[in-house]
């Protein structure tokens, strides 16, 4: 009945069971509140079955916000323990639990957080930007977020029930296979991925239909705001990509689940093909994650500078370049396995290569900002640090880019004060900067500047007390992922500063909750039209909220920044409003993810009726979803009217 | 006034940070930057040369943004002009692909060469003969066989100064990275198949070597130290081992398998001279059949 499951799952140590217990109360308390205020039918009508792609974006986000926290709290436990267990001291954790922990963190940051305030942007910016009511597949949206959802929601139950993977974020058989790894910990992190990952792949397809296919009239591809480019060139990247790491992930599994060989040792089997097979998913990924980092960063250079976006064709061929040759770079993740010299040489001169588009976008954004009007606001503080912490990654990259350098620096801290110089000083801060510019366009009110500044000193002067620590003791010959650590290496004072580090970043993330909760208590004063930030592309057209369907009239573009040129010639435009046809509701998204929620749990405890029961269920469920006509309801162009002219009033 | 002021404030903050700095790391070793090994040289060379170089790079743009970002901003008292419309410029553009891919392109003949030159695999050219060593990860120790000598031991690599080393590298164990920071560069260590690494050391020394990639629960235990000696004492010590210590024999080789979280030393004659090429054929067949008493034929 309960498969492997029996009563020992259930008994944790006295920190998992903190984390268990806090995540327990803090569902009671929803749960509790949203009885006190009778808010289960406003829950469900307007959030779980809705199928518009704002409502869809902002559930993305609180998920991610969470995971980040949940993430953060790893962070701030490794380095807790590396601070501390040196010698004869133990530190707070034993080494199963502190790998299962940095298995976590890295897992949570890329699928969970990373991965979905991309998606976020996604679903809020890019129907918005391109003139488009809605995505091309309203319920297929719903899915993908709800499939995201599911796979968190597995992540975060080895917290309650057994255990994770300690097998690292990328779990590279042997130490992943049946043999070394005998417990549910690697099938809850294949089946959350695998869950979460369908959804990606699902939501790559409905973008790049999107972008293709929904562009207002008179958008052509070389009128696209940059932002779009970019989500074009990381969907494509999905598109190819995605389907690797379902593959690779499958074939793992059914090595754990029917005893097959592919990534064994004995037996003919190749862990080698794992490596490559999981970086040549990898890879790509990173700039899946920082393509729409740079597209935010565009937005905002040239919304803040009060000019148009410098190069904007270089733009182009340095996004689309960037897409192309991230398939051309992924061995060099491993250098040290032996491949021959030529092998590594490519690798490693295509590595260097993809720094010249890049670099190329930064000189962009900087001639942007030359013979502009630079507003310092929040969002451009964030640009600035990204252009410091990006370019000290960007070299130590070309550092790791050169094989004979990496046998030297690989695995070590050097490494992961790189790849978080990246993914903290690329992606994260980009989508900070993104947050706070495309804040007022959802809510009516803008964030709290002070209190974002606060945030942004906290966050760079925190990131680089954590990280360049990590670089010094790389070159010391400290390894990434130790437990503990001799005393005489004399590592422990760096590892304190980084923990230090860590404690300003949690300042850094303590004053953006705060920054959220008083720009709401105070939204009266902060109160700003459609236009804050003297915007440039058409989202800035909308009303702040936008209204469901977005564009009462869809607009016909002429120029690149169309509103931006409206804005400087008054068109005389005529409104005629006209029935617009939305998707209705379906609660179908959120019960698919959750039979696969259960389907998923079913396959990590052996327990096979679940997962027969439930992938019966789910096709029934999607069979007759998808034979059901009745899916659209319009709104009458009287209402559209009477929509219009509250928005333009409020 | 008041600027200088707050520019005073910062220098003398930055000073004092990188003051800090240095005196927490200061008489500590960074083994990769302060090699011992001629290979170890090589790398570090190569690293300050990149890193001059990126300065290349990374003066031009930090000078650029805190110039564009001060002289441009909104407040700013004589703004440059302002020209909205103006976002093209072959000439500004040609340069800005044209440098990095020049810049690109020393760098790519740097590791073209470099990446050959350092192949781990390149034996070493000496006059001197190269010592072969065998490594064996395990669960999670480090077996070291001698097998020119005969002798084994358990996280202790003594190596003779100034002669190349050829290590064969396998893993009895969930796959492992081999690294002594201070002689050079690191190679993976994977069970079924052999890989090869070629250091020399320059000086003599204690220097700690250990596992680079995760391996399960004792990865952090799997710590050695390469014990660096003249020729001579290198080899008193093998004869010593080869004289006195107890043979390794096939079934103390699968007590040392099993996983272990003893960081103890050990050495041993060498009762088996293949032990090395059965640890890796143990995963050429059936994992029934490929325990080592099976292939003791």
């Amino acid at each position: 009945m309960f498969g492997r499951l029996t009563i020992e799952a259930f008994q944790k140590s006295p920190i998992e069971m903190g984390a268990g217990l806090g995540m327990i109360i803090g569902t009671v308390l929803v749960i509790v509140a949203l009885f006190y205020f009778k808010r289960w039918t406003w829950l469900w009508k307007e959030w779980i079955t809705s199928l518009d792609p704002k409502k869809i974006g902002v559930m993305y986000l609180i998920a991610a916000v969470l995971m980040l926290l949940r993430g953060l709290a790893d962070a701030i436990m490794m380095r807790a323990q590396q601070a501390m267990a040196t010698g004869d001291t133990a530190g707070i954790l034993t080494s199963d639990h502190f790998q299962q922990i940095f298995s976590a963190h890295g897992t949570i940051m890329i699928f969970f957080v990373a991965m979905g305030v991309m998606f976020a942007f996604f679903n809020l910016i890019v129907p918005a930007q391109i003139g488009a009511r809605d995505v091309a597949f309203p319920f297929m949206n719903s899915v993908s977020f709800w499939l995201f959802a599911a796979g968190m929601i597995l992540i975060n139950v080895p917290l309650l029930i057994g255990e994770f993977s300690a097998a690292g974020w990328l779990a590279y058989p042997p130490l992943s296979g049946l043999e070394y790894s005998p417990g549910v910990g690697v099938d809850y992190w294949i089946w959350s991925l695998q869950i979460a990952g369908i959804g990606s792949l699902l939501s790559g397809v409905n973008f790049f239909v999107t972008i293709i296919k929904m562009r207002a009239p008179g958008m052509t591809m070389m009128k696209m705001p940059i932002f779009v480019w970019t989500v074009f060139g990381a969907v494509l990247l999905i598109l190819a990509v995605f389907p690797i790491l379902t593959a690779t992930l499958s074939l793992l599994s059914l090595d754990r689940l029917i005893d097959t060989h592919f990534f064994t040792s004995s037996y003919g089997g190749n862990p080698m093909m794992y490596i490559n097979l999981i970086w040549a998913w990898g890879h790509p990924e990173v700039y899946i994650l920082v393509l729409p980092a740079f597209g935010i960063f565009s937005e905002v250079v040239a919304t803040f500078s009060g000019k148009r976006l410098f190069g904007y064709k270089s733009m182009v061929v340095a996004i689309m370049a960037i897409t192309v040759l991230s398939f051309t770079v992924w061995l060099h993740h491993f250098f040290t396995m032996g491949s021959g010299a030529n092998v590594n040489a490519f690798f490693g001169i295509m590595t260097a290569v993809i720094a010249i588009p890049t670099g190329v976008k930064v000189f962009n954004w900087l001639f942007t900002m030359y013979k502009g009007r630079v507003r310092l606001t929040t969002p451009m503080l964030w640009f600035l640090g990204f252009v410091v912490t990006f370019t000290l990654g960007g070299v130590t990259g070309v550092l790791l880019s050169i094989p004979a350098i990496d046998f030297q620096l690989h695995n070590t801290l050097f490494l992961v004060a790189h790849f978080h110089n990246m993914i903290i000083g690329g992606v994260l801060f980009g989508f900070f900067a993104g947050f706070t510019y495309w804040w007022p366009k959802f809510t009516g009110f803008r964030l709290n500047e002070r209190l974002g500044r606060y945030a942004f000193w906290c966050w760079l002067i925190g990131f680089l007390t954590a990280f360049v620590p990590l670089y010094a003791l790389g070159f010391m010959g400290a390894v990434r992922r130790m437990d503990h650590y001799d005393t005489t290496m004399g590592w422990q004072q760096l590892f304190v500063v980084a923990g230090a580090g860590v404690a300003i970043i949690c300042l850094g993330v303590f004053f953006q909750v705060l920054q959220v909760v008083v720009s709401i208590i105070q939204r009266k004063d902060n109160r700003v039209g459609s236009d804050p930030w003297d915007g440039r592309t058409l989202e800035w057209s909308l009303t702040s909220p936008p209204p469901e369907y977005n564009f009462a009239v869809i607009p016909t573009v002429t120029e690149r920044d169309d509103f931006w040129e409206m804005k400087q010639r008054t068109r005389e435009v005529r409104i005629e409003y006209q029935d617009i046809t939305v998707p209705k509701n379906s609660g179908v998204g959120a019960f698919l993810g959750a039979i696969l929620l259960l389907v998923g749990f079913g396959i990590v405890w052996h327990m096979w009726w679940l997962v027969v029961i439930g992938l019966i269920a789910a096709a029934v469920l999607l069979i007759v979803h998808l034979t059901n006509d009745d899916m659209e309801r319009i709104i009458p162009a009287h209402e559209v009217a009477r929509l219009e002219a509250a928005g333009a009033v409020s | 006034m008041k600027l200088k002021l707050k520019i005073g404030f910062v220098a003398l903050l930055i000073a004092a940070v990188l003051a800090v700095f240095w005196s927490l790391i200061r008489g500590y070793s960074f083994d990769v930057l302060q090699s011992a090994g001629t290979i170890g040289d090589q790398q570090r060379n190569l690293i300050v040369f990149a890193s001059l170089l990126s300065l290349v790079v990374i003066i031009p743009v930090f000078a650029m943004t805190f110039w564009i970002t001060w002289k441009y901003r909104v407040g700013h008292k004589h703004p440059g002009a302002y020209k909205p419309v103006w976002a093209s410029s072959k000439v500004a553009e040609t340069i800005w692909w044209g440098v990095p891919i020049l810049l690109i392109c020393v760098i790519s003949g740097v590791i073209w060469v470099s990446t050959h030159h350092l192949d781990p695999y390149r034996k070493l050219d000496s006059d001197k003969p190269a010592l072969k060593v065998q490594v064996v990860a395990l669960q999670w120790r480090w077996l070291f066989i001698y097998p020119e000598q005969g002798i084994a031991s358990i996280n202790y690599l003594p190596l003779p100064i100034d002669r190349p080393i050829d290590f064969e590298i396998t893993s009895d164990a969930p796959m492992n990275s081999f690294w002594i920071p201070k002689l050079g560069g690191q190679i993976y260590a994977m069970s079924g198949m052999s890989t090869q690494l070629h250091l020399q050391a320059h000086t003599a020394g204690d220097f700690t070597g250990r596992s680079a990639n995760i391996s399960g629960d004792g990865f952090s235990d799997m710590v050695f130290t390469a014990h660096v000696t003249s020729q001579s004492d290198f080899d008193s010590w093998a004869r010593t081992v080869a004289s006195n210590e107890p043979p390794l024999t096939l079934s103390d080789y699968t007590q040392l398998a099993k996983p272990s979280h003893d960081r103890k030393t050990t050495t041993y004659k060498l009762e088996a001279k293949d032990l090395y090429d059965k640890v890796i054929m143990k995963y050429m067949m059936p994992a029934d059949a490929g325990t080592m008493e099976h292939m003791h034929e």
